[in-house]
């Protein structure tokens, strides 16, 4: 049971090393989230040791860089015919939505890891409270993992790989922003309060705000395990049901 | 053993495979015929546990394919249509993610790589990415990939499909090789392939089973079947010869090659009467054969009227 997610999970890192979309990648993630922390953050001029300015830009960040991993998950394997190899070795569906998944998500948390200098450059600078740095790095990792894992369940649902990074897109914008007027107004109108409260609280950016604050709370916590679940959980259903056209 | 019963599968309004059953074992090479978009591939996908039937049931070596898919699947090897595998990867990593899935490790593991990176001559393109791949290896990959664990049941569509002359003799003989002790389903639209490989064959068309039986019986069914063809320099007379026999139901020409062909009554063993019949009147007659039937045309005879019935229908 363990093992075939792991040997997909392996099969797919590897494959993400193989050309060399991984490097530029990363090296977009890098220079983006750095140039975006120190001249649209105002990294010095807060004259604060912390790393608000660099976590505040991360959910636009991954709104367009997370949709690019996951657009290839399962269109690619669709469109190249190996998800008929690939389903029909012993392994559950949900074996291999997983394990792409994890595989997709690690990779995404080694562009994070790789950002480390950003870190030593405020623990030189400064002394900032290292444990709401590292509550930082959680909060945003678990947040390219919903990206992700609804970008998985998108992808499961098309060839078309520009198709589902554009839906992917979409809905993350959607997500990130419901608790914003931007998407609320587009409710409050006709629907009950108890449904808009609903819609604000699902909104991405409020519990990944709280998260990055430095307070990791549970009910952050269990929002994000629920979005992924239940997003992967999709994922599976949408590669059964599509899987034959 | 396979064992099929009832199989059907729907797409909207289109029904790909409509009400099949069969049985294949042990031993066995069942050759599976039938024009494009016959239910040739959708049937196999069935059988390999990739798409669900919409009614009926498939069981391979005791294992219900939809209520124990992974047990199935472990007995299975299987060959997509086109042998699709991941483009970045080299066969030797591909290979080894498949070995891997399949829990082969150890002794074993090292042992069967070896045999089939051998058997289908793949050692010098181990280490260079599938993409680059020529289209024969890539179907040798596709192959290995398959046979990796020792299944006893192979599922392989169209597994010549595409390649030269040497490497489709290659295949075959590789097929011949394994089919002793186990099950081996293939689809064609090669016909020789069938009298070549093939212990059994089974026609399908518009979804439904047209035909099961042995090569032999399949070209009994031919009008061809026991005539006479011959070439000679002197047609006319040979062939009022042949006309006046009274073993001889009809006698044809071919306008291209100027072949005369002699169909027998039915239940007449016509050689060698016609062969008695040119020593004695010794005619000329440059090649004499015998036909066992023909394939293409027992297979056209089939396909095409049940192709009519479902443009009707």
């Amino acid at each position: 049971m363990k093992s075939a997610t792991w040997s997909i999970f392996r099969r797919e890192l590897a494959g993400y090393f193989a050309t060399p979309v991984a490097y530029v990648f990363i090296a977009i993630f890098l220079i983006l989230a750095s140039a975006m922390c120190f001249y649209m953050g105002g990294f010095f001029e807060r004259g604060q040791a912390d790393l608000a300015a660099f976590f505040a830009f991360h959910p636009w960040l991954y709104l367009f860089l997370v949709p690019a991993v996951a657009m290839r998950l399962w269109a690619e394997e669709r469109k190249s015919g190996t998800i008929e190899l690939l389903l029909t070795l012993p392994v559950t569906t949900w074996q291999a939505v997983l394990g792409k998944f994890l595989a997709a998500w690690a990779f995404i948390g080694i562009a994070l890891l790789l950002t480390f200098p950003v870190w030593i450059t405020v623990n030189y600078l400064g002394d900032p409270d290292n444990g709401a740095i590292v509550a930082g790095y959680i909060g945003s990792l678990l947040m390219a993992g919903a990206f992700l894992a609804i970008g998985s369940c998108l992808s499961a649902a098309t060839r078309n790989q520009v198709i589902a990074f554009i839906l992917t897109v979409v809905v993350c914008f959607l997500l990130l922003l419901a608790g914003y007027p931007l998407v609320l107004d587009a409710f409050s109108a006709w629907a009950p309060q108890a449904i808009v409260d609903g819609i604000a609280s699902i909104s991405f950016l409020t519990h990944f705000q709280a998260i990055s604050k430095g307070v990791i709370d549970l009910r952050d916590l269990v929002y994000f395990g629920l979005m992924i679940g239940a997003w992967l959980y999709a994922s599976a259903l949408v590669v059964e049901m599509k899987k034959a056209d | 053993m396979i064992e099929i019963r009832n199989l059907s599968k729907r797409y909207g309004n289109l029904l790909a495979v409509d009400d099949i059953s069969f049985r294949v074992e042990p031993g066995q090479v069942l050759g599976f015929l039938g024009p494009n978009g016959a239910g040739k591939s959708t049937t196999m996908k069935m059988v390999a546990g990739f798409l669900a039937p919409t009614a009926g049931s498939i069981k391979v070596a005791g294992f219900d394919v939809i209520e124990q898919p992974m047990e199935a699947k472990r007995r299975i090897g299987y060959l997509p249509e086109g042998a699709p595998a991941y483009g970045e990867m080299t066969p030797r990593g591909f290979l080894d993610f498949v070995a891997d899935i399949r829990g082969l490790d150890g002794d074993v593991r090292r042992k069967r790589l070896d045999e089939v990176v051998g058997r289908l001559n793949l050692q010098r393109v181990l280490d260079q990415s599938i993409e680059t791949l020529s289209k024969g290896f890539k179907r040798r990959v596709g192959l290995a990939q398959a046979i990796l664990h020792d299944p006893q049941v192979l599922i392989l569509d169209e597994p010549t499909d595409g390649l030269d002359p040497n490497q489709k003799h290659e295949v075959r003989s590789l097929i011949q090789d394994m089919a002793k002790d186990k099950i081996i389903v293939i689809s064609t639209h090669i016909l020789e392939e069938v009298h070549a490989l093939c212990s059994r064959a089974i026609v399908i068309a518009g979804g439904k089973l047209l035909a099961d039986a042995t090569p032999a019986e399949l070209e009994r069914r031919s009008r061809y079947h026991g005539a006479v063809s011959l070439t000679t320099k002197d047609t006319p007379q040979v062939v009022e010869a042949l006309r006046g026999l009274s073993e001889v139901a009809q006698v044809e020409i071919d306008a291209r090659d100027g072949r005369i062909t002699a169909f027998p009554r039915a239940g007449v063993a016509l050689f060698p009467v016609v062969s008695e019949l040119i020593r004695n009147r010794n005619f000329p007659v440059d090649e004499l054969a015998f036909e066992s039937g023909r394939l293409d045309e027992v297979f056209r005879q089939i396909t095409v009227s049940a192709q009519g019935e479902r443009a009707h229908a």
